[in-house]
């Protein structure tokens, strides 16, 4: 198949004209984080820098931002090595229930978050009886970024084989270092792709958040949620969305890096 | 019937254990013990999953069965079939349903039509810088909290805002706030989650395989139908999950676009934040969940998950 | 993300099935928290503070500084007391009720249509207001009421009070309304624009217009209502249900909705109406029919792990200073008779109608409806909070 000129040209412009739409919220919150304007209105009133020195000022954006951060990290944890675990089981070994094992897996994601949220709220408070903490949150949110670490490392190792691996034991490595020094090196970009889906995934959790948070413990999406209804506080929101989406660059410009090098050396 | 895909032809075993530090024994131990090694393997995910999961679902799933006393709040448990009769034959249930599976399903349709043309471009046309910058840019808005993008299409369709300041030179008008929007913005929301796994898909069909095809005198509609959609159809379906399931349990979007409209997720929330009436609130999660099942085993019935 | 798992070979849900089987046997036993709904006593003296304590409360009752560095009240009393505090907020009432029964807080400021839920619970104490100096400074309108007290045991400290008024876009409600009708039988001039607050507890709104408009249905208090009376209730807003642009239940929604003209007419809080961007042509009203309200109590857990500390929250977000910072940060009417003293714009206890007992008789603050019908009537059973809710998610459809 050959593209004719038209047909790249069409495509580039669909592309163009999508990426676009994906932008122009994302411009509105810009623009509004500049607004006079408390509430969000359209268009925005006039100029200001306040609601940017607000932010700045902000402990409690700060705290958010930290909790988010060591609960996304905690359960991208868990998940990488559950992740891997159970997709090396699934991948290299065939026995009855790996089906079921592998719908188990996807099961925490596809099901709607308020189901999970309020099976684990139920589960946690009532069924176990412990007090809901950054604990439990990072449970519940590991359960279900498994899922994403699988996706990735499954793919990888079915496109992989199992050659090298018998190479190496052929060899006389013992199970340990044919995974550290065979296995897991193949493996790092999609550790990497999974893990930064599964943090992405954990930090802007709302739903499954809601349900199975502590008191004390405010990620900042809760923060988010609680700020749009304090009396002018909406603005400063956006400052936080714009900053996060600026910062969001230099992991994802790491993963594209890490990615592409890969390209290169196969 | 366990059979060890990778298990070491015999001859392995014959070869003289070097050093026999435990580690050393461990390893040649769990390399003639696959079951061993499965176990291992999957002892900590599955409890997890099983202990974790399972069993909470499982719980919810009963405590449909429990009644609960409007005032003061407690669990009765006493066993009826009350709040599952009720969600089963009550109108409510029935169109919040009809209408909660129909914004899904448009979502994910809209989603999908949006994502290949897309996808097709990064993973195909674009040069290898273009496409590195391409995947930055799908993933960035990923990071903008929910929250505010979904706060940002309020602004964005509100009366005067910029959807109608675009669209009235052509005649056209805001929706305003109610299904329309609704989907809009959670096609919006979710097109990350499904454009990259399509792109996933498409960069692992081989341009040798569609050059074939052209050498071999297929036109483009005929590669692309014959060759690159069966190819990336359990991508297609991948993506689809996102979509449809997070716009299934979706009850923030709508209260903040959706006007006077509520969808299932709506339902469970106000049943248990807000009535704290949890027998009722599990017995309509019973929907959704079964939906859920229903679309999993109607996606594995067409073979597109075998294929993963 | 990068592709979705994996085979679903025949047997995948059966095995699910099987593991959940095996499962539910450890899941026995699953039961409610929360107390028992046996009355405990009230504190009779006050011991050692415990260093800190846990607040359960709106958005903006308990301010820290760490949101905006000059909405501060929170340290002033950490300093004073050294009780730490924690504190989570909550978006509706009932949203309060059931966090309440997480045992978690020590406090809590509920409005009336979750304070008798709460007490009947049993998660909440009786308040011994000898402990509390600052109450003798709370107007008398507020104390022992229907909501904050139980056969004359006060179950707590009043906080601020304002009502559910209407608010109307000038340049497109015209006349200016005097009634509820423009929500209610007259709403259909502007349909898709008309908003009402997200809650059962509006139902009650219906009521106290059909108190005034059909007298022959014997409504004598909103949230008292049979079968019959709540019917006619959950009719009026089936009607206006067709005119609904949208429901509210964040005031950001409902202020950016009047400011761009999305909403014209509905019902509103007096600090959105103050939230308005200058220039939106919106006033409110409280209308002849009279109007619902709330009036907000801190109220102490029944489990309360430091008691000492939430006697001295009481106490101190009782006094006049905090009472007004408060009640001023969010946009009511403190409860605190001296607070007005200390509010910064001071007009703000003109502007929100404190201390003014005659404007606050026209106002039926929440209560939760309960099966013992609340206005004495004892040959008919009265709908429930329950029933409430469920007619609510009808009306909404």
């Amino acid at each position: 198949m050959r593209l004719s000129r038209p047909a790249r040209g069409l495509l580039a412009a669909i592309t163009a004209v999508v990426l676009a739409l994906i932008y122009l919220p994302l411009l509105v919150v810009f623009v509004n984080s500049f607004s006079t304007s408390q509430n969000l209105t359209w268009p925005p009133p006039g100029f200001t820098v306040k609601w940017w020195a607000k932010a700045f000022q902000s402990d409690g954006a700060l705290d958010a931002v930290l909790t988010s951060l060591q609960v996304a990290l905690a359960s991208t944890a868990i998940a990488l090595v559950l992740g891997t675990l159970i997709s090396i089981g699934l991948q290299r070994f065939e026995f009855f229930g790996r089906d079921a094992i592998s719908l188990l897996v996807i099961l925490p994601i596809a099901l709607p978050g308020i189901v999970t949220g309020i099976a684990l709220n139920n589960a946690f408070r009532t069924g176990l009886g412990v007090q809901l903490s950054i604990l439990t949150l990072i449970i519940a949110h590991a359960t279900f970024c498994i899922v994403t670490v699988f996706n990735n490392v499954i793919a990888r190792l079915r496109r992989l084989g199992t050659s090298l691996e018998d190479a190496s034991s052929d060899l006389g490595a013992g199970i340990w270092t044919t995974f550290r020094l065979v296995t897991f090196p193949q493996l790092r970009s999609a550790l990497f792709a999974g893990g930064l889906l599964a943090f992405a995934l954990s930090f802007d959790e709302i739903i499954v958040t809601t349900f199975t948070a502590g008191s004390s413990v405010k990620t900042l999406p809760l923060w988010i949620l609680d700020n749009l209804f304090r009396p002018n506080q909406a603005p400063v929101v956006n400052v936080i969305a714009v900053v996060l989406v600026l910062v969001s660059i230099i992991p994802i410009y790491f993963a594209q890096r890490i990615a592409g090098a890969e390209k290169v050396v196969r | 019937m366990t059979v060890d895909a990778s298990a070491p032809p015999t001859r392995r075993a014959v070869l003289p254990p070097q050093r026999g530090s435990i580690a050393r024994r461990g390893s040649v131990f769990l390399s003639r013990h696959p079951r061993v090694r499965l176990s291992l393997l999957l002892g900590a995910p599955l409890f997890w999953l099983g202990l974790v999961y399972i069993a909470a679902l499982a719980a919810l799933l009963i405590t449909a069965l429990w009644t609960v006393d409007s005032f003061t709040g407690q669990i009765s448990h006493t066993w009826t079939l009350d709040n599952i009769v009720a969600v089963l034959t009550g109108s409510l249930y029935q169109t919040v349903t009809l209408r909660t599976v129909g914004v899904a399903l448009l979502v994910t349709i809209i989603d999908i039509v949006i994502a290949l043309p897309i996808a097709f471009y990064m993973a195909k046309v674009a040069s290898p810088r273009a496409q590195r910058i391409l995947v930055i840019a799908i993933l960035m808005p990923l990071w903008a909290s929910y929250l505010v993008k979904a706060y940002a299409w309020r602004s964005v369709l509100s009366q005067g805002g910029i959807f109608e300041w675009l669209v009235a030179p052509f005649g056209g008008h805001s929706p305003g706030y109610g299904l329309p929007a609704t989907i809009i913005t959670l096609s919006y929301l979710w097109l990350p989650y499904v454009i990259l796994p399509i792109y996933a898909g498409l960069e692992r069909v081989p341009d040798s395989l569609l050059e074939a095809s052209a050498d071999l005198g297929g036109g483009t509609w005929s590669t692309l139908r014959l060759v690159v959609l069966p190819m990336i159809w359990p991508a297609i379906i991948a993506g689809s999950i996102f979509s449809f399931s997070l716009s299934l349990g979706d009850y923030i979007t709508v209260n903040i676009v959706g006007g006077a409209n509520q969808m299932l997720g709506n339902l469970v929330y106000s049943n248990v934040g807000a009535a704290n009436n949890l027998p009722l609130a599990a017995a309509i999660a019973l929907i959704p969940i079964l939906i859920i099942f229903a679309y999993l085993a109607a996606v594995r019935r067409t073979g597109a998950l075998n294929n993963l | 993300m990068k592709r979705t798992p994996a085979r679903y070979a025949s047997g995948a849900l059966t095995g699910v099935a099987i593991v959940s089987v095996a499962l539910l046997l450890t899941a026995c036993g699953t039961s409610q928290g929360g107390g028992s709904a046996e009355p405990t006593q009230a504190q009779t003296e006050l011991g050692e503070m415990e260093g800190s304590v846990s607040l359960l409360a709106w958005p903006g009752y308990v301010e820290d500084g760490s949101n905006d560095p000059t909405v501060d009240w929170v340290s002033a009393f950490e300093e004073k007391t050294g009780c730490t505090v924690t504190s989570k907020t909550y978006g509706t009432s009932d949203e309060a009720f059931s966090l309440m029964k997480t045992g978690d807080y020590d406090v809590v400021a509920a409005s009336g249509d979750a304070s008798l839920r709460l007490v009947a619970a049993g998660d909440v104490a009786p308040v011994n207001t000898d402990l509390i100096p600052n109450y003798d400074g709370i107007f008398d309108f507020l104390k022992m009421q229907s909501w904050n007290s139980v056969d004359g045991v006060s179950y707590g400290i009043p906080h601020g009070y304002g009502a559910n008024l209407l608010m109307y876009n000038t340049e497109v409600v015209t006349p200016a309304p005097t009634s509820w009708d423009v929500v209610f039988d007259k709403s259909s001039a502007y349909k898709g624009a008309v908003t009402a607050y997200d809650s059962p507890i509006s139902l009650a709104d219906a009521a106290v217009y059909l108190m005034a408009h059909q007298p022959e249905l014997g409504i004598t208090n909103p949230y008292a209502l049979d079968e019959t009376q709540l019917a006619a209730s959950v009719q009026l807003f089936k009607d206006q249900r067709e005119n609904i642009g949208e429901y509210w239940s964040d005031y950001l929604k409902e202020v950016q909705a009047f400011e761009t003209g999305d909403t014209v007419v509905g019902t509103t809080w007096q600090v959105i109406h103050n939230s308005l961007a200058e220039g939106t042509p919106a006033e409110v009203v409280l209308p002849e029919e009279g109007a619902t309200g709330w009036s907000d109590t801190w109220m102490i857990a029944a489990k309360a792990k430091s008691p000492n500390c939430a006697y001295a929250w009481l106490d101190y977000i009782a006094s006049p200073e905090a009472n007004a910072q408060a009640t001023e940060y969010f946009g009511e009417a403190p409860s605190n008779a001296g607070a007005c003293d200390f509010t910064v714009n001071p007009d703000h206890c003109a502007v929100f109608h404190a201390g003014d007992a005659e404007y606050a008789a026209q106002i039926w603050y929440w209560s939760t409806p309960i099966a013992e019908c609340l206005d004495g009537r004892t040959d008919v059973k009265c709908t429930d909070y329950s029933d409430w809710t469920t007619a609510w998610q009808e009306i909404k459809g």
